[in-house]
């Protein structure tokens, strides 16, 4: 057996490829369940009415999608010029640090209208900040982002823990390590009320379909799409490579930052160091679950937050553990390449 | 004598090509056979089926009479079957020793024999006349050299049969003449060898015999003694090609002067004191042996790189210090050396590609306009017979003269003032070649003034009207076509240019 190179992507094979894949991830993950001893069509059912079965569950798993959604744009952005930002969890955490901090000690008396933006922009600069050290490190020296963005994150989330025990610990928290608190008008609006969705999702699904036509449409994203095709050929047909860099940079890093913003501002209300249970890196996963497409990004984070918020509700009933869904989104990820080799090559005898 | 080798019918298709239709070869001992074709002829898949890499369709190899298992390149090495590939399968972070012992010795030995390995190797050399450093880093070597390890790792597995995928590709007019004479020592000493080539030069200097494969069949089979290049070519191409033949025409004035340019990069001067003027209507060659500063001085040109001294106008604007998009907008058509990485990017359609370097006119407000963009590229592609392409095609599906012909296409198409051509034939098959060359003096008529970088020195000789040679990061005194011959070029590009007819 042996594989050709397709001449032609088949349209219809791009598309079906993310489908596929995910039905085989949860196909896989099927035997698992089965091993565990829990019958399996149940226990996909209790994972679909876990993530949409009632009011509560659905807005609880659009919720946990928001952030999701954002570090998956943040990721995509920057693969699609292949800058290898795995640094979203510390702009992240960095960015809801600065959304604290900003909201308590500067723009707490502000009005929600003109605070609100203050915040969300303070966020997204925190995060680009902190992708600008790397991206300066690759230019000036060729070191690889890969590392740095990597090793950034433990460094970011070590920072923020100091403060938070420190000069930006809240004093009424009874000892507890948490940040200062964003004030009641800093708070992100409800989305539906008496449910934690707030507005950060309509945000993040505006962004992401402002991403996809900037990708497709403007001089700025075809550049951008040419750097990181191949390097060589965007030099010669005159692309600035290190500003368009930069500029994804600023995208990718704000995009992350934002995460971190809406997160605190939406749902937690302060900073922890467990504000986020790995959606930095998730935001990777999904970003390549989606192919790199701004839209598809949506659709991924849907799918991992339906696993995630499904499977714990399963697990409480079935007794299967709640990893299952780290397991299936992490299958659907493998599954996801294995299809996309499939779309460029075919198989021969 | 018995044939060393046969091929017996070979067929294989891949999905609706048929990439060879019964094709039957035989080898002797000693023979040098040339397969020549153009691209696409189906040479390269023979030669992976011979080699075990792909197994036919129909047909069979056979080695000294016996049959060998297709698909099983281990067994056509044991048979005695060596291949040098046109990209080297070598490894740049090992040392020649290593490289050649790699795969020779089992994987569970716990230490390499390599004093054996050492004194095979350095007969081996002897022998052939294959000179190289056992304990250089193989990533060190110039690729002629490399190329001598390739073959070196072939006779070290005892190939009698070797099979050289267009070995010419990537060497030097020199390093090319070398290797045919060690073909040429080897097949005396026994060796059976086959070469694969486009260049009907090399096939009647180096082949005893001549196979001639078209769209996948063998058309012809000549000894060397009873064919013409001209027959060649017609065989080759399955119809007459002649190039086209430059007119004499007066030049313009001058529209690109550089005056003491230099180019140092890390401490060494990859250009230095380079003075030539261009004139409107008249085509000046550079020519030079690969690496000769060739390549920086098109960087110049094309404004991807600043010189480090001296001056470049166009115009009487100077270029030194203005970006690819200006440039572009002055009126400067560029054809980059490496047309695959540089002049376009596989992966986008063909019409992102037509209007990459000239995306400020083909956008409003920072938005892409797509429409004006997809004319511009529907023009290119039938201005310039674009074959297989609409402007959304993946341009990576293109052939190579089809990538060059839109790459001419999007340049000339706006009747540049000056036309920076940088091998533009490199590697295009004898119909492709004649089409680009075609397209060139039609500019120059029209009074575009061309600068033609190249290593060819037939297509230098074909085209220009003066000559400069490049040696070392120096160009030669410009000399008047009508005035020199091979001999004289051939002795510039060594570096003799005093007393040449400077004009």
């Amino acid at each position: 057996m042996r594989f050709e190179r397709r001449v032609h992507r088949p349209a219809a094979l791009v598309l079906a490829a993310p489908v596929i894949a995910v039905a085989a991830a949860l196909a896989l993950s099927g035997v698992l369940i089965a091993l565990a001893g829990a019958p399996v069509l149940e226990a996909y059912g209790r994972i679909l009415t876990g993530a949409f079965g009632s009011r509560l569950a659905a807005t609880e798993t659009l919720t946990r999608a928001v952030p999701l959604i954002l570090t998956g744009l943040a990721a995509a952005t920057a693969f699609r010029a292949r800058l290898w930002n795995i640094g979203a969890e510390g702009q992240l955490y960095l960015g809801a640090m600065a959304a604290a901090a900003a909201s308590s000690l500067l723009f707490g008396s502000l009005p929600p209208a003109l605070q609100i933006p203050l915040l969300l922009v303070t966020g997204a600069l925190a995060g680009m900040v902190l992708l600008l050290v790397p991206l300066w490190l690759r230019l000036r020296f060729a070191v690889a982002e890969v590392v740095t963005t990597l090793l950034l994150n433990f460094v970011a989330i070590l920072f923020v823990s100091m403060l938070i025990d420190t000069a930006l610990k809240d004093p009424m928290a009874f000892g507890w390590p948490q940040s200062l608190p964003v004030t009641e008008s800093g708070t992100l609006p409800k989305l539906i009320p008496r449910s934690r969705l707030h507005v950060g999702l309509a945000i993040a699904l505006a962004l992401a379909v402002v991403l996809a036509f900037v990708q497709a449409r403007t001089v700025f994203g075809t550049r951008a799409r040419a750097a990181g095709l191949s390097p060589a050929g965007a030099v010669f047909a005159g692309v600035p490579l290190g500003r368009t860099l930069m500029q994804v940079a600023l995208i990718s890093g704000g995009l992350a930052g934002l995460a971190g913003a809406i997160e605190v501002m939406g749902v937690t209300g302060y900073v922890t160091t467990s504000l986020s249970p790995g959606y930095g890196y998730f935001g990777i996963v999904v970003a390549m679950l989606a192919n790199l497409n701004p839209l598809g990004v949506v659709a991924a984070a849907l799918f991992s937050a339906t696993m995630f918020v499904g499977a714990d509700a399963m697990g409480r009933t079935l007794g299967v553990p709640s990893y299952i869904a780290d397991v299936t989104v992490a299958l659907s990820l493998l599954a996801m390449l294995v299809a996309l080799f499939f779309t460029q090559y075919r198989v021969r005898r | 004598m018995s044939p060393v080798l046969e091929l017996d019918a070979i067929t294989k298709r891949f999905g609706d090509t048929l990439a060879n239709d019964a094709v039957t070869l035989d080898l002797g001992r000693g023979d040098i056979l040339a397969l020549l074709g153009e691209n696409g002829a189906g040479k390269t898949t023979l030669m992976n089926i011979l080699f075990g890499h792909y197994a036919p369709d129909a047909g069979e190899v056979r080695v000294m009479g016996r049959a060998l298992p297709p698909g099983r390149p281990m067994a056509a090495i044991r048979a005695g079957i060596g291949m040098v590939h046109q990209h080297f399968a070598l490894a740049p972070n090992l040392t020649v020793l290593e490289n050649v012992m790699t795969g020779t010795e089992r994987l569970w030995r716990p230490v390499s024999d390599t004093s054996a390995g050492r004194r095979k190797l350095a007969a081996l050399s002897d022998r052939f006349g294959l000179g190289a450093d056992p304990d250089a880093r193989l990533g060190d070597l110039s690729v002629g050299e490399q190329q001598r390890v390739e073959i070196l790792k072939a006779l070290y597995n005892d190939a009698r049969i070797l099979v050289l995928d267009e070995p010419t590709a990537v060497l030097t007019t020199p390093e090319a003449k070398r290797l045919f004479a060690t073909l040429k020592d080897m097949a005396a000493q026994g060796l059976s060898l086959i070469f694969i080539s486009h260049k009907l030069d090399e096939v009647m200097a180096a082949a005893d015999r001549i196979a001639v494969l078209r769209g996948g069949r063998k058309v012809a089979e000549r000894l060397r003694g009873q064919t013409t290049k001209a027959e060649l070519a017609e065989l080759m191409v399955g119809r007459a090609v002649a190039r086209p033949v430059r007119q004499m025409s007066p030049a313009g004035s001058p529209v690109l002067t550089a005056r003491g340019l230099g180019l140092r990069q890390g401490g060494v001067d990859r250009l230095k004191g380079v003075d030539f003027t261009l004139n409107a209507g008249e085509v000046l060659g550079i020519v030079g042996v690969a690496g000769n500063g060739q390549a920086p001085l098109a960087r110049l040109l094309s404004g991807t790189e600043r010189p480090t001294a001296g001056t470049l106008e166009a115009f009487g604007q100077s270029l030194g210090s203005l970006s690819v998009p200006d440039i572009v907008a002055l009126g400067m058509g560029r054809i980059p050396e490496d047309r695959n990485h540089e002049g376009v990017i596989g992966e986008m359609p063909v019409w992102e590609n037509a209007v990459l370097e000239r995306l400020p006119l083909f956008s409003r407000r920072g938005l892409v306009d797509r429409r004006r963009a997809m004319a511009f590229a529907r023009q290119v592609i039938e201005g310039f017979d674009v074959r297989g392409a609409t402007p959304r095609t993946r341009t990576g599906l293109l052939s190579g003269g089809n990538v060059q012909k839109l790459i001419l296409g999007r340049n000339l198409i706006r009747h540049p003032r000056i036309l920076l051509a940088a091998q533009p034939a490199r590697g295009l098959d004898e119909g492709a070649v004649a089409a680009v060359h075609r397209r060139l003096l039609e500019a120059r008529a029209q009074g575009t003034a061309i600068l033609l970088i190249s290593e060819d020195l037939d297509e230098v000789m074909d085209l220009s009207d003066r000559i400069h040679a490049i040696v070392g990061g120096r160009l030669s005194p410009a000399v008047a076509r009508d005035r020199v011959d091979r001999q004289r070029l051939g002795l510039m590009m060594a570096g003799e240019w005093e007393n040449a007819g400077a004009v």
